[in-house]
């Protein structure tokens, strides 16, 4: 199917920069663990306080992470005009945004299983008890992070102050993820039973949902002139 | 009809163009004559504040105008790190181009690039990495070429590439219309002139008939 | 009507209701058993929260209908909406801390409510940014309209989220006074005074718009005579 032809070119085209230097893979791990590094100062944390902490700092390193990639991604794209290239294929608009979410989706992933492995040994906290559904927390909270990330990282690309103008634009929109992801992930983490956080992982499978529709409708205004 | 504006800066007004297959179009004029907005509101990139760009008597922003039609300006609209095969596989997945091997060699051989083709297009000189780009925008044959000053910053080996293929195109019954400074350049390539001043056609017609009073306003600012 | 005139009109009304519901606030509302004269903030506190939404929800529609129609009007309301609102959620902020500290003896607390609505101001926040930083003139409407509908539509998914956070985690909640029962008379008195806010909040946009749309014609008339901008 020719959809699914653009969107792996696409994907498969970002991944590819990235591999050449990998810049933005080395600034998202080291920031994402410098964060990481910089709360052992604030807590210094025993083992009963890790639990209470860890969810809200691992959460807070990802979405720092993640605005690094996003401002990334269409930085690459803006040295020569490469959205216009695109614009030019009469590609679907919608596709090139699948394409870059996918990317940056992916990226994000790598740096948080990084940033996730760091805290676990400074921490001395182990994630694999549960696994499975921090995983999953996971998964569904970065996918709507990247959803509505690479939406604004396309849309802040076109303005004055463009790596500060990101966070403000995501920030505030990204609050139920965060929220959910936090949640979710300290109660995963306690071993409580998954029906308890249920409701937190059906809400960030909605956003995700909901926001990558929205963004894939909406992208087509970001490109046009 | 099409006007565009920059806020308050009209950028062109009441433009009326309309061009046929095999045709060969020189747009000239000085800087901030509007060359570059025309340009790009032909190829879809821009949309006109005021009026419609048509394409077969359809609006042009449809894929199968799209398809039909290629752009190239001083943004090569390339990726740095990526090679220039790399760089031409995408554009072809892109335009979902069949065969795109043969085209890619077929290209790759048109412009003088084959030894090239594993270089990452960073490491190439500005000359040849507007080869490439030209390279690009032939590779999905397009009927209809739209070019904004190809002349400048190439090196003479790609100059004469070009000149040679724009001088085929329209017997081929493709059209071209490019801008540049060249007027001479320009002249010996095409047949019909547009020539543009802040934002407003002044003539549209056979080169060859163009008035004496234009050439003056045009031709005395020789800018390289 | 005249628009001199409609504005007028529109300002005497307003002046008139705000007039009657601050009376109303004062004289007509009784006293609150616990709070005391403190408490009256609250129906200000209140009536701007819920102009400060149905603003936004304002610069959502006026979002769509710029993508839509890409009818300078449309975009015209929504960036009206942001500014005014963005004020009227300010005033929520602020009045909020006035109320909690003589009360409460906190200036704040991150109950669902004052939560939500700090959201929200960093979504009007966030709006009017957007709006003041894009490079290039003509692409503004389409990209704020962008982040009108995505704001938009991500606020009942804070709703939502907030609240069950909130009762996973429960704080002090200021302005218990809604759910906790009003006495009729301050009902009255609060919707009064929620209509006096959406009238002013409503000549404000509508005088907002007006200078958007003045600018749009001083820019066409300086297209038409030739005035390039660096000749200003």
């Amino acid at each position: 199917m020719r959809s699914l032809t653009i969107i792996s070119a696409i994907f498969v085209k970002d991944l590819r920069v990235e591999w050449r230097n990998r810049e933005t893979l080395a600034a998202m791990c080291v920031f994402g663990l410098l964060v990481v590094f910089l709360f052992n100062f604030a807590f210094a944390p025993g083992r009963e306080e890790s639990l209470r902490l860890l969810p809200g700092l691992l959460w807070v390193s990802f979405a720092f992470a993640g605005i690094i990639c996003f401002n990334r991604s269409f930085a690459v794209e803006r040295e020569n005009a490469c959205l216009e290239g695109m614009a030019l294929a009469a590609v679907d608009p919608g596709l090139i945004f699948v394409g870059k979410m996918l990317a940056n989706l992916l990226f994000l992933g790598i740096a948080e299983c990084v940033i996730v492995f760091a805290a676990s040994l400074w921490y001395d906290f182990s994630f694999l008890p549960s696994l499975k559904w921090f995983a999953l927390i996971t998964f569904l909270c970065t996918t709507g992070y990247v959803a509505v990330g690479t939406m604004f990282g396309a849309v802040a690309a076109n303005t004055h102050m463009r790596e500060v103008m990101l966070p403000v634009l995501q920030f505030p929109v990204a609050v139920p993820v965060l929220i959910a992801g936090i949640e979710a992930s300290t109660g995963a983490l306690k071993g409580d039973p998954p029906a308890t956080y249920l409701g937190w992982i059906k809400l960030a499978a909605g956003f995700a949902v909901i926001f990558t529709v929205l963004s894939y409708l909406l992208f087509e205004y970001v490109l046009e002139e | 009809m099409v006007s565009k504006y920059f806020g308050d800066l009209a950028a062109l007004s009441g433009a009326h163009l309309r061009i046929e297959p095999g045709e060969a179009i020189l747009l000239y004029g000085p800087n901030g004559a509007g060359k570059t907005t025309l340009l790009r509101l032909l190829a879809s990139l821009d949309r006109p504040s005021e009026g419609r760009v048509l394409f077969g008597g359809k609006d042009i922003h449809r894929q199968a105008a799209k398809a039909a039609i290629g752009f190239a300006s001083h943004a090569t609209f390339l990726y740095g790190d990526l090679t220039v095969r790399e760089n031409l596989k995408f554009f072809g997945r892109l335009f979902a181009l069949p065969r795109l091997e043969n085209r890619i060699a077929a290209a790759l051989e048109l412009f003088r690039l084959d030894d090239r083709a594993r270089t990452p297009v960073y490491k190439l000189s500005r000359g040849m990495q507007q080869r490439v780009s030209l390279a690009r925008v032939f590779l999905h044959e397009p009927q209809f070429l739209l070019l904004d000053e190809p002349f400048t910053g190439l090196d003479a080996a790609t100059v004469a590439i070009l000149e040679t293929l724009l001088r085929q195109l329209p017997v081929e019954g493709k059209s071209v219309v490019f801008s540049t400074h060249d007027f001479e350049r320009g002249a010996a390539l095409a047949r019909r002139l547009v020539a543009l001043e802040s934002g407003r056609i002044r003539y549209d017609g056979p080169l060859a008939l163009v008035p004496r009073n234009l050439l003056p306003v045009t031709a005395e600012k020789p800018e390289s | 009507m005249s628009k001199t005139l409609s504005f007028n009109a529109h300002l005497l009304v307003t002046l008139v209701w705000v007039v009657v519901a601050l009376g109303m606030v004062f004289l007509y509302a009784p006293q609150e058993a616990t709070m005391g004269e403190v408490q009256r903030i609250f129906y200000i506190h209140v009536s701007s929260a819920w102009t400060a939404f149905v603003a936004y929800f304002l610069v959502f529609l006026g979002s769509v209908g710029y993508l839509w129609k890409h009818s300078p009007e449309a975009d015209d309301l929504a960036q009206a909406a942001g500014e005014v609102g963005f004020v009227f959620c300010s005033a929520v902020l602020v009045t909020g801390p006035l109320w909690a500290k003589p009360v409460w003896g906190i200036w704040w607390t991150w109950d669902a409510r004052l939560t939500l609505t700090f959201v929200l101001w960093l979504l009007f926040v966030s709006y009017l940014m957007l709006r003041s930083y894009v490079s290039s003139p003509g692409r503004t409407g389409a990209l704020a309209a962008i982040v009108g509908i995505i704001g938009f539509v991500d606020v009942p998914i804070d709703y939502m989220a907030i609240r069950w956070w909130r009762t996973q985690h429960p704080q002090p909640v200021i302005a218990g006074g809604e759910s906790s029962g009003l006495d009729p008379r301050m009902w009255v008195t609060l919707l009064v005074t929620w209509g006096a806010f959406l009238c002013l909040f409503s000549y404000l946009l509508r005088q907002r718009m007006w200078l958007a749309e003045a600018r749009r014609e001083l820019s066409a008339l300086r297209r038409a005579l030739g005035i390039r901008p660096s000749e200003d």
